[in-house]
């Protein structure tokens, strides 16, 4: 798959599918989006990005490994969790911030952020495997 | 408060002290002030346990069914507990001096003091499940300290061996745990042990006996479930010294004291003990004779006292559970010194095989005096607390026994052990001298002081057996369900015992002396090796693998399209048949939804059609996208723009991944299919296809439950702060549940790397062997 506009396509995507999978990770809570189809948005533009260049080329974009992508990303979801503890409420009960204007943060976004991560990194993890298969011959 | 510190505080030493001794190595002697502590600790409720106040500790674990973490320290409990920290202490030190250097240092004693807590959880819970958790967590143990040196073959196989047969025995025990504590309502063992009566005369009680009784043979290497014990010898010898003579292989024994005020009646239980305890000493005695390695022999000999031990506790108490404690101490004193001798002669003179050692005396005198004080007491001669030990077996076994075949075999196996101490003591270091691999010489303090004191205690409580009596008689009460006051002395006039040591010790002098040829003899015997359980074990282990490849070729054909195949008929056939049964057919009124929107299915049949139609795998794929798509667009319309949304961005993923993968793989163009093949896979296809239309439309055909959605909508913005529902849903209601699902996904896509850098680094072999 060396054709020029992917290669075209997948450096102007790339950036572009970052930016609207953080959009959807932070409006997913209120509108239509979230962690998971974030995740996937971005895996879509680093796959696009990565076919015509090679698992390296995706390895180098990624910065780090996909599958410590994912476990951060596992971790963070735990992590989540754990505030909860403090406050005698079970495992997973989010507590949240909230303002007059009606603005509210918890730890559900960082849930959500683990969820992103997550799929993120396992879909690359196998988009890396076989961009690492050699086609025989 | 005391008794779970010392259990939780030791357990958290464990990997504390692995940090400490990384970081500063030559801390490795202060570490024996650990299990120092604890003794102190355990000999301070001394007092008030002999007082006949046990001392309880209990916090809710598992309320909902009943299971606590009890902790109870009775005379019983604590008498285990000052024999693994008091063994404990020397231990510790003998191993500091005993492994310096080696690289592993830290995981030793981090995996030891591991141990040490979980065999302290174990004899002091009373809570069932509270100890059987422990005693899986010795097993654990005891797998890592065989298995110390892993590359060692034998080492792994024993520390295999050792793990199965103990953790069966341990899942059988917990089998047994669940049968009694649910017939008696609790899973305190006190509490257990208050109903006793009841629960002796319950229909349930054989099973609990088989079981329990299973578990505690397994631990304790009763015949024929031994074989793991003499192989675990390939451990260091700390840890031979300490868990496989001195206190882990006593924990069977002490499960069943622990329940025999309940059982003992019971006519199964006895004659279970008793056949196995005296299978098992005349086992170990005859096994023993045909050793020469120092710390084989010891072992079977350890085989042998474990049988003992557990004949001891079928005969009539209270006079047995006092023979059975006295031996106990006396055993572990001797016997933890003795392996500590035979390191120590291992280590220094570089060989712990008896047919090369003899003579050592004159190089390691110190070592010499402590093996001769440690055998005498071994070999039951006055003195010592082993003369007092076998005169209570004997008397036990007088007192109950119906037939002579029990004192016969106690003889035989205490003439043995008499040998035994001959054979480690007098032919080590006065036999005739040989030549050693390294000069021998006496070893530093450190390794020493542990086994001087044990050996002299051996002989003081020997002296004055008052010493310990009162704690001898506390934890014979445990075992007896009766008050115990029995006056340990050495010397009781001429007594029927006394008669019977003699000819023990004249006994086992013929053995001594005769000990090459015995050896030669039974040695030469293969039939022991070959029909052993040793070998069983292997067949046993060969045999579940042959089961396994078996299994994996009639399961894994390794074609996907028969895995699928099975799937989906699988899956459709259950489906189907529980809609049928349960007469749910069913089909919804259509009315109102007749609009322009009937126009998509149009779309996804068309799209489902040109699937059917296509030539090669790139048509197919993105004929399959187009039915994705048509079902987002579904979604899309009917209100649910989250499920719409995340279906596109799934569809567009897994096409562009697949026609990349299409792409790089060496797939046939053509469908290599024969005509019945095709047409099954068209019955499978069709019929799932219609169980799931049919389960779809039973789904719309019954009323929608609207408590659930109306639940969220009501508090997904006053709770959650969230508005959009899936998300808060996925997020917040049911995180549990995502949790869950993401590590699925990350151990898939790790699974799927692993696999696949598996199959690369195959095929680049193979490359490189074409290429060569």
């Amino acid at each position: 798959m060396n054709s020029l506009v992917l290669f075209t396509a997948g450096r102007l995507l790339l950036p572009l599918a970052l930016l609207f999978s953080l959009y959807l990770l932070w409006r997913g809570h209120n509108e239509p989006g979230g962690g998971f189809v974030g995740g996937l948005v971005a895996a879509a533009g680093f796959t696009v990005h990565a076919l015509p260049r090679g698992r390296d080329a995706l390895l180098a974009a990624l910065r780090w490994p996909p599958a410590s992508i994912a476990g951060t990303g596992l971790l963070l979801a735990l992590l989540s969790g754990l505030p909860a503890l403090l406050g005698q409420a079970p495992f997973l009960t989010h507590q949240w911030k909230t303002w007059d204007n009606g603005f509210a943060i918890g730890t559900a976004l960082l849930f959500d952020v683990g969820v992103y991560l997550a799929v993120l990194g396992a879909v690359c993890a196998f988009v890396a495997c076989y961009l690492g298969e050699e086609p025989e011959g | 408060m005391l008794l779970t510190l010392s259990v939780v505080l030791t357990l958290l030493a464990a990997p504390v002290s692995w940090l400490l001794l990384r970081v500063v190595s030559r801390a490795v002697p202060w570490l024996s002030l650990i299990p120092l502590g604890l003794f102190a600790g355990f000999a301070s409720l001394l007092p008030a346990v002999l007082d006949g106040q046990a001392h309880v500790e209990s916090w809710p674990w598992i309320p909902s069914l009943g299971i606590a973490f009890a902790l109870r320290a009775d005379g019983l409990s604590l008498l285990f507990a000052l024999l693994i920290t008091g063994i404990g202490t020397f231990i510790f030190l003998y191993a500091s001096r005993y492994l310096r250097g080696h690289a592993d240092l830290p995981r030793f004693f981090a995996r030891l003091t591991l141990f040490m807590a979980a065999m302290l959880g174990a004899v002091l819970a009373d809570d069932l499940i509270t100890l059987v958790v422990f005693w899986e967590m010795t097993s654990l143990a005891s797998f890592l300290l065989i298995g110390f040196v892993p590359e060692q073959a034998s080492s792994r196989r024993a520390a295999q061996q050792g793990l199965l047969i103990t953790v069966g025995g341990g899942l059988a025990l917990l089998a047994g745990a669940i049968v009694l504590g649910s017939a008696a309502g609790t899973f305190r063992i006190s509490g257990i042990l208050a109903q006793a009566s009841e629960l002796a005369a319950d229909p349930g009680a054989p099973w609990v006996i088989v079981l329990v009784a299973l578990g505690a043979f397994a631990k304790s290497a009763q015949v024929p479930l031994h074989a793991w014990l003499p192989n675990a010898m390939v451990a260091p010898t700390p840890v031979s010294a300490f868990l496989h003579s001195a206190t882990m292989v006593k924990l069977g024994v002490y499960l069943l004291a622990r329940l025999n005020p309940l059982y003992g009646e019971h006519a199964l239980w006895t004659s279970l003990l008793l056949v196995a305890g005296l299978a098992t000493m005349l086992t170990g005695a005859v096994l023993a004779l045909r050793q020469t390695d120092l710390k084989r022999v010891l072992a079977y000999s350890t085989v042998v006292s474990l049988g003992t031990l557990v004949m001891l506790l079928a005969l009539p108490h209270p006079l047995a559970a006092t023979a059975m404690v006295t031996f106990l101490i006396v055993h572990a004193l001797y016997k933890a010194c003795l392996f500590m001798v035979a390191g120590i002669v291992d280590h220094e003179a570089g060989t712990r095989d008896t047919a090369r050692l003899g003579g050592l005396a004159r190089q390691m005198p110190v070592t010499a005096t402590i093996a001769l004080l440690a055998g005498l007491s071994m070999a039951g001669l006055p003195p010592f607390a082993g003369f007092i030990a076998k005169e209570l077996v004997y008397e036990a076994n007088l007192n109950g026994t119906v037939s002579w075949l029990p004192v016969g075999i106690a003889i035989v196996a205490n003439a043995v052990m008499v040998a035994v101490a001959g054979v480690v003591t007098l032919r080590v270091f006065w036999g005739s001298p040989r030549p050693v691999p390294q000069t021998p010489h006496d070893p530093p303090a450190a390794m020493w002081l542990g086994p001087v004191l044990l050996a002299v205690a051996g002989l003081v409580l020997g002296i004055v057996p008052g010493f310990a009596g009162d704690l001898v008689n506390a934890a014979a009460a445990a075992v007896a369900s009766q008050p115990v006051e029995v006056t340990l002395g050495l010397w009781h006039g001429l007594t029927p015992m006394l008669a019977l040591s003699l000819l023990t010790v004249m006994l086992g002098l013929v053995f001594y002396r005769h000990w090459d040829r015995v050896h030669r003899l039974l040695a030469a015997r293969e039939a022991i090796v070959r029909y052993g359980p040793d070998a069983a074990w292997d067949h046993a282990l060969a045999g579940l693998q042959a089961l396994a490849r078996w299994q994996t070729t009639c399961i894994q054909s390794g074609s996907l399209r028969r895995y699928t195949g099975f799937t989906l008929a699988v899956t459709g056939a259950a489906a189907g048949l529980t809609l049928v049964a349960r007469g749910a057919l069913a089909v919804p009124s259509l009315e109102g939804s007749w609009t322009l929107h009937a126009l998509l299915p149009l779309l996804l049949l068309l799209a489902a059609g040109a699937v059917l139609r296509a030539r090669g795998f790139m048509p197919g794929i993105v004929a399959a996208g187009m039915v994705g798509f048509g079902l987002a667009l579904v979604f899309l319309f009917h209100g649910a723009p989250d499920l719409a949304f995340t279906q596109f961005s799934v569809e567009a993923v897994a096409i562009v991944v697949l026609l990349a993968i299409v792409g790089r793989m060496p797939f046939n163009k053509g469908d290599q299919r024969t005509a019945a093949q095709r047409r099954s896979d068209a019955l499978i296809a069709g019929g799932f296809g219609i169980v799931a239309s049919a389960l779809l439309l039973a789904v719309l055909a019954s009323p929608f439950d609207g408590r659930l959605s109306g639940f969220f909508r009501a508090t997904s913005v006053p709770e959650a702060h969230g508005r959009n529902l899936v998300n808060v849903i996925i997020v917040d209601f049911r995180a549990l549940d995502t949790l869950g699902e993401i590590t699925v996904l990350a151990l898939a896509a790790i699974a799927a790397v692993a696999v696949l850098a598996g199959t690369r680094l195959a095929r680049s072999r193979n490359r490189d062997k074409d290429v060569l």
